[in-house]
């Protein structure tokens, strides 16, 4: 085999660590030992290969999911997904979930006591095109409460699941909305160090992409670890 | 141009919603070759309790040693209809179960056949990154040379090793400890 090319390691500060005491749930999960370094081997370089997959309306337009209209905002939430070379990665899965517009989610473990919306599931997926692009149609998610503290609200979120070439590249992730009031007191928005890669998570209202008379546009790039210069580190 | 990778966050507790669509415990169909294995395990947390809300996604090659992927250029047959990935949640008591072949040997960093092994991503609520482990197995002596399990403490590396269950051939037992007494260990490898 030709010599292989591994995948560049996160910037210091921009990736959160597992243990993060404000956040509750990390205290009995996060690792307690060091992770082992592993240089990437073909194992890591590769990964499930998805699609291409037939054309389904409904799986990018969240809001053509019930009967009916849901109820809510309607927005447009588009982006590209990137390498760190600002490469558009053509393929990627995105898979998508969310609150409806009341803050609940269609989940038999979500308790809060805010109406379900009969004509709202909250999933999406889409593969990125050849200018590594996605597009959802859905509804603003409402902001919600949760039990990490007293008071505790999480910030409207769109949960994010992205597959890009290769294994090493996994990404979970989640999106935000600008001018969120609820974000300097989010535990997991702020479990990360860096604060220009944790605004990074907060959409940008787009003109180009909101539709007169129809829906808001928001603007969400996500950017997947990019190829190392030179081949493997070992 | 230079940009920074997007920062992760947890799946959270409600993650079946957007990710049930893809979940499989079954990887290798009927007519895929190789040694069929069942691998069944639980998630803990470092109170020994069950995990009930853990996404394990495991990523494997066939039983010739080759992944279903355009960067496996090794002269090795791919088998038809073998994706090599699988992803299950956990249930509530923690349990997870997949059924699949034991995967053939690949090539390591120095050229060297890696032993026989699964790479895992275990997602959950409270974890704000994936955490990245490996599956080996029982009586492979290809083990005692493998490059990844050379850089674990030794008296760590069996948390990394599938143990024989059942008494059935092929049925494996794989737990995931996140934290404490016998905590897994968990690979760094960028994200």
């Amino acid at each position: 085999m030709a010599p292989l090319t591994g995948y560049r390691r996160p910037y210091p500060g921009t990736q959160p660590n597992h243990l993060h005491p404000t956040y509750r749930s990390s205290l009995k999960r996060a690792p307690a030992q060091p992770l082992v370094y592993l240089p990437h081997t073909l194992s890591e370089i590769t990964g499930p290969v998805f699609g291409p997959e037939p054309a389904d309306l409904k799986a990018t337009d969240l809001t053509k999911q019930g009967h009916g209209d849901p109820l809510g905002k309607r927005i447009i939430v588009s982006g590209r997904v990137l390498d760190e070379n600002g490469r558009p990665l053509r393929g990627a899965l995105v898979e998508i979930w969310q609150a409806n517009s009341a803050g609940r989610y269609l989940h038999r473990n979500d308790q809060h006591n805010a109406p379900l919306d009969p004509n709202f599931i909250g999933e999406g997926h889409a593969l990125t095109d050849d200018q590594g692009r996605y597009r959802f149609v859905t509804i603003r998610p409402g902001e919600y409460p949760w039990g990490n503290h007293y008071n505790a609200w999480r910030p409207a979120h769109i949960h994010f699941s992205v597959f890009g070439p290769a294994f090493v590249t996994r990404l979970v992730t989640q999106m935000y909305f600008p001018g969120d009031a609820l974000l300097p007191y989010d535990p997991i928005f702020n479990c990360t160090a860096d604060e220009k890669a944790r605004n990074r998570l907060i959409s940008v209202f787009d003109w180009e992409t909101t539709v007169p008379s129809h829906a808001l546009g928001y603007k969400f790039d996500i950017v997947l670890a990019g190829r190392d210069a030179t081949p493997m580190e070992i | 141009m230079s940009l920074q990778a997007t920062t992760s966050h947890t799946v959270g507790p409600f993650f079946s919603i957007g990710l049930t669509r893809l979940a499989h415990a079954e990887i290798a169909g009927p007519g895929v070759a190789g040694e069929r294995i069942v691998i069944e395990g639980r998630v803990l947390d470092g109170d020994g309790k069950p995990v009930p809300d853990a996404l394990i996604e495991l990523w494997q090659a066939n039983s010739h040693g080759k992944y279903a992927h355009p960067e496996d250029s090794q002269e090795k047959p791919i088998e038809p209809g073998f994706k090599g990935y699988g992803r299950q949640p956990s249930d509530d008591a923690g349990k997870f179960r997949f059924t699949t072949i034991k995967p053939g040997p690949v090539p390591g960093p120095d050229g060297k056949p890696q032993a026989p092994h699964i790479s895992v991503s275990v997602f959950a609520r409270g974890l704000q990154r994936r955490l990245v482990t490996r599956i080996y197995f029982p009586d492979e002596a290809a083990n005692a040379s493998d490059f990844a399990l050379g850089r674990v403490d030794p008296a760590r590396r069996g948390t990394l090793i599938a143990k024989k269950a059942g008494g059935q051939p092929g049925q494996l037992e794989w737990n995931v400890i996140l934290q404490g007494a016998g905590e897994t260990v968990f690979f760094d490898i960028g994200l």
